[in-house]
């Protein structure tokens, strides 16, 4: 038996987390925030929605199997190291083009592959916990 | 010669590919590889003193190199290893013919000759080194060729375990000499050698390179392994065991003999040892059999007289050993392969059983008589000549002469016993009727013995040059001395006369001695190879108790280790180190809501630990980790702040999540373990505070902070620096993170795993049965 407070936030809230994450991904660079955060919050909004509702529910909306997740994560943040190997840099030197004055480089690209990973990590754990009989 | 080792590794890898190929003539092909070598080798480069370097960067910020160096001494072992290994190939090619796997011989052999002769030319004590752990490799696999038979499997464990032993302490001595030396380039090495017989490491620098040197040439008592690894295929024992393999150890002395000897105690230990292997070799050879087991002992006995004349360290002790070991190497190769052309003709491998072979097998028995006049030390024959010298050189101590002379006696004895006794007398039925082996299998031992002949006729035309450019690299003196077959009326010819004659009745008593030692079997039981068994046994026993103790899967065990470790490691450091800390230990005045904080997490710390129910001390935890959050944000760090709360959700709803289907805290535990578990925890944090209180203030070298806030804004296009850090400045570290991250919830996933099938219809049938009973029982009361 759930409580009423539990079965609406869980509704409501997830959402706005799942979006609040993505904000604090982009904005980790500059404000208070970054890929770890964001995995976190994006994760705990999940669990939200596996608590309130179901975990099967959880699993739908994430769409994607957590393990791929993880694997697209490191994928993603090794890959982004290699863009600096074609001009002779090191290993994960940081590449930058500012299209019309925004800074865009591989360092955030590399910070969704932390996003990814850790948001692999945390649903594992938790639809893993909250399934075992 | 870097050259030549890649290629021999290189058709190592290829032999058993060739081997379907060619069939029975790929030995006779692969062959031609170590002969072309040892004619490069020996001709190539002008005199046989001649030295030639060769390096190619390998480890540079180590000063490591593939160095190798040309000189006599490695001359010498190099056509050893070469020439005897292309008289191995072509042997092994018709000695093991229509058995399984001889492609894998083929490519073992010619990987070990590859492994010898880097141990031999290399100039670069770590690459002496690696290339001396891969002749011990390469012998466990040859020695284990037959894997099907337990007693292969398990001496070439023996020998493998044995050697290696000899190799880690070969490693330690190695690096404490490079770090004494400030070299690892063996030929700068040896110019500094006061440098070492003067460094308060002298003493654990030469227990070490002995212990390495020593095992490796089965000097007592580590020499039970090498008559054990007989269970080998004659053709290896005839490389490995005679020829090449167990000379590593003699080479290693040979070579570092500039470096360590001269001192009293190099000259004490190296030569007990070797007298004492002599004698023990050669009581222990006349009592045996079979014939490769007399041929073992007898080599243990000889290599112990090699390692005695290093010892000795004179320039005529010198000149003998390189006489010794060309003269050995060709006898008792010639000897090994001759019981294997034996072996392989009739069947039989025990001096008892055979008898009068040389109607039957004629060349065999020349091949053998030759060889065994070698090893008796009689002429014309290059035994003789190295014994000659041998007991020149051993003249000034009495006590030395003796264990010579028992040495020499018990070489004539397996003389006899394995080259005249089978051959001799009337013939006896053996398994299979004799014939004379192919000639490819005769072809090398005839040339071996030939060879002995040869040198016995004209030791200087001969071995001259060579033995001299060898013993003056290893005296780093020049030695001028003349090989010859006849030393004049003195001492030396008399010592011969002497063992031959002695030799000649011992021989005689042969069945005898057998016999004794029959009846004597029990002394065995204290011998090393019973040593080493019980070693084996505590060593495992031990394994077993350790494992029991330290992995017995509770959690709570392994956090006490950790914890106990950390605190007496970092403990000990901090009280010793008080005065550094003392003046650090300091505390400001805290503002209210600081002290609020802190003591609402004291709070909720006890409350965490005297909970009466699971969720009660979750939330409590829950507190506490809130509360570190706040922490951080009054202190100015707001992505750690937002990151501990997040972490702090999740890690009580994971908790809330594992604990749910447990029932209540019914039972607490006992308040003697309560009481424990706070010995543990307590010292755990007051040495964290103690940590923390006094980090703040060290400061070891210019903070990095101010670099990392400089670079920020203009390199990582950023102004959150904490995130620059982690995703750009540090990215390998979080890279790594992440990657440990992702395992840990792999590693979860694990342990988490369902159940199998079986498990969970039984448990399902234990939990209803339990439902219906509680039913049955709630209906009774009620």
């Amino acid at each position: 038996m759930k409580s009423v407070i539990l079965r609406t936030t869980s509704v409501t809230l997830p959402p706005l987390l799942v979006l609040f994450a993505l904000f604090l991904l982009l904005h980790g660079h500059d404000e208070p925030g970054g890929g770890f955060v964001a995995g976190l919050v994006a994760g705990a909004a999940l669990a939200f929605l596996a608590l309130g509702v179901d975990v099967p529910t959880a699993r739908q909306s994430l769409r994607a199997r957590p393990e791929a997740l993880m694997a697209a994560g490191l994928l993603l943040a090794a890959l982004s190291g290699t863009v600096g190997l074609v001009t002779g840099a090191p290993f994960l030197r940081g590449v930058w083009i500012a299209p019309g004055g925004l800074a865009i480089g591989t360092p955030i690209v590399f910070d969704v592959g932390v996003f990814f990973v850790v948001l692999g990590a945390t649903t594992k754990l938790v639809f893993d916990l909250a399934e075992r009989r | 010669m870097l050259l030549a080792i890649v290629a021999c590794f290189a058709f190592a890898i290829a032999a058993p590919a060739l081997h379907r190929v060619l069939g029975r003539w790929t030995g006779k092909v692969l062959a031609i590889v170590p002969l072309a070598l040892a004619i490069g080798f020996a001709f190539a480069s002008g005199t046989m003193a001649s030295v030639v370097e060769e390096r190619r960067a390998w480890l540079p910020a180590l000063d490591v190199a593939f160095a190798f160096r040309l000189d006599g001494l490695s001359r010498l072992f190099a056509l050893l290893v070469t020439s005897v290994g292309a008289i191995v190939l072509v042997y092994g090619g018709g000695y093991l013919e229509g058995r399984a796997h001889v492609g894998r011989f083929y490519a073992f052999v010619l990987a070990f000759m590859a492994s010898m002769l880097g141990v031999v030319l290399a100039d670069d004590l770590l690459l002496l080194y690696a290339a001396w752990e891969l002749t011990s490799v390469c012998s466990f696999l040859m020695i284990g060729f037959d894997h099907q038979k337990e007693e292969a499997r398990y001496t070439a464990r023996q020998a493998l375990l044995v050697t290696v032993l000899g190799g880690l302490a070969l490693l330690a001595g190695v690096l404490l000499l490079a770090q004494v030396s400030g070299t690892t380039r063996i030929s700068e090495l040896l110019a500094r050698g006061d440098v070492v017989r003067s460094s308060p490491l002298y003493a654990p620098i030469l227990a070490l390179i002995l212990l390495g040197a020593l095992t490796k040439s089965a000097q007592a008592p580590f020499h039970f392994w090498l008559p054990a690894a007989m269970t080998a295929p004659t053709p290896v024992s005839a490389y490995l065991h005679a020829a090449t393999m167990v000379k590593a150890g003699i080479f290693l002395l040979a070579r570092l003999s500039p470096v360590l000897s001269g001192t009293a105690a190099f000259t004490i230990v190296v030569t007990a040892v070797g007298a004492a292997t002599a004698v023990v070799g050669a009581v222990l050879s006349v009592v045996q059999t079979d014939l490769k087991r007399l041929l073992a002992y007898s080599t243990v006995s000889a290599l112990g007289l090699m390692t005695l004349l290093i010892g000795i360290g004179s320039e005529t002790s010198l000149f003998a050993l390189a006489l010794f070991v060309i003269a050995h190497a060709l006898y008792k190769g010639a000897l090994f392969l001759v019981a294997g052309m034996v072996d392989h003709e009739t069947g039989a491998r025990d001096v008892g059983a055979l008898s009068g072979l040389r109607r039957a097998m004629p060349l065999t028995f020349a091949i053998a008589a030759a060889a065994g006049l070698s090893m008796a030390a009689l002429p014309p024959t290059a035994g003789l000549v190295a014994k000659e010298t041998l007991i020149e050189a051993v003249l000034h101590r009495p006590s030395i002469v003796v264990s010579v002379l028992a040495a020499s006696v018990s070489f004539v004895v397996v003389a006899w016993l394995t080259a005249a006794r089978p051959f001799l007398g009337a013939p006896r039925d053996t398994p299979r009727a004799p014939t004379e082996p192919s000639w490819a299998m005769t072809v090398g031992p005839a040339l071996l013995s030939a060879s002995s002949l040869a040198i016995g006729l004209a030791p200087e035309a001969t071995i001259g040059a060579l033995a001299r450019a060898a013993a003056s690299e290893s005296a780093a003196r020049a030695i001028s001395t003349r090989p010859a077959l006849f030393h004049g009326l003195g001492a030396p010819l008399a010592v011969t006369v002497v063992s031959a004659l002695l030799g000649a009745a011992v021989a005689r008593l042969h069945p005898r001695l057998v016999r004794l030692r029959a009846r004597g079997g029990a002394l065995a039981a204290l011998g090393p190879t019973r040593g080493y068994a019980l070693g084996l046994k505590a060593l495992d026993r031990l394994a077993h108790v350790q494992t029991r103790v330290l992995q017995n899967g509770k959690l709570r065990a392994y956090l006490g280790v950790v914890i106990v470790s950390t605190v007496a490691l970092a403990g000990v450091t901090v009280v010793r180190r008080l005065d550094l800390i003392e003046p650090h230990l300091g505390m400001v005045m805290p503002r209210v809501y600081e002290a609020g904080l802190a003591l609402l997490v004291l709070f909720a710390a006890v409350v965490a630990v005297q909970a009466r129910s699971r969720i009660a001390s979750i939330t409590a935890l829950g507190v506490v980790g809130y509360s570190i959050a706040l922490v951080f944000q009054l202190f100015g760090a707001p992505d750690l702040a937002m990151t501990q709360f997040t972490v702090e959700t999740l890690t009580v709803i994971l908790f809330v999540l594992a604990l749910r289907r447990l029932p209540p805290l019914a039972r607490r535990s006992l308040r003697g373990r309560r009481l424990r578990d706070f010995a543990i925890a307590l010292p755990f944090g007051a040495l964290m505070t103690v940590l923390v209180l006094a980090s703040w203030h060290v400061q070891l070298d210019e903070p990095v902070s101010r670099r990392y806030l400089d670079a920020a804004v203009p390199e990582g296009h950023g102004r959150n620096v904490v995130n620059v850090i982690l995703v750009d400045f540090r990215a390998l570290d979080t890279l790594g993170e992440i990657t440990v991250l992702a395992v840990a919830a792999v590693g979860a996933w694990a342990l988490l795993a369902p159940t199998p099938r079986r498990a969970r219809v039984s448990s399902a049938r234990v939990s209803s049965a339990r439902v219906s009973s509680a039913r049955l029982s709630s209906e009774r009361t009620a």
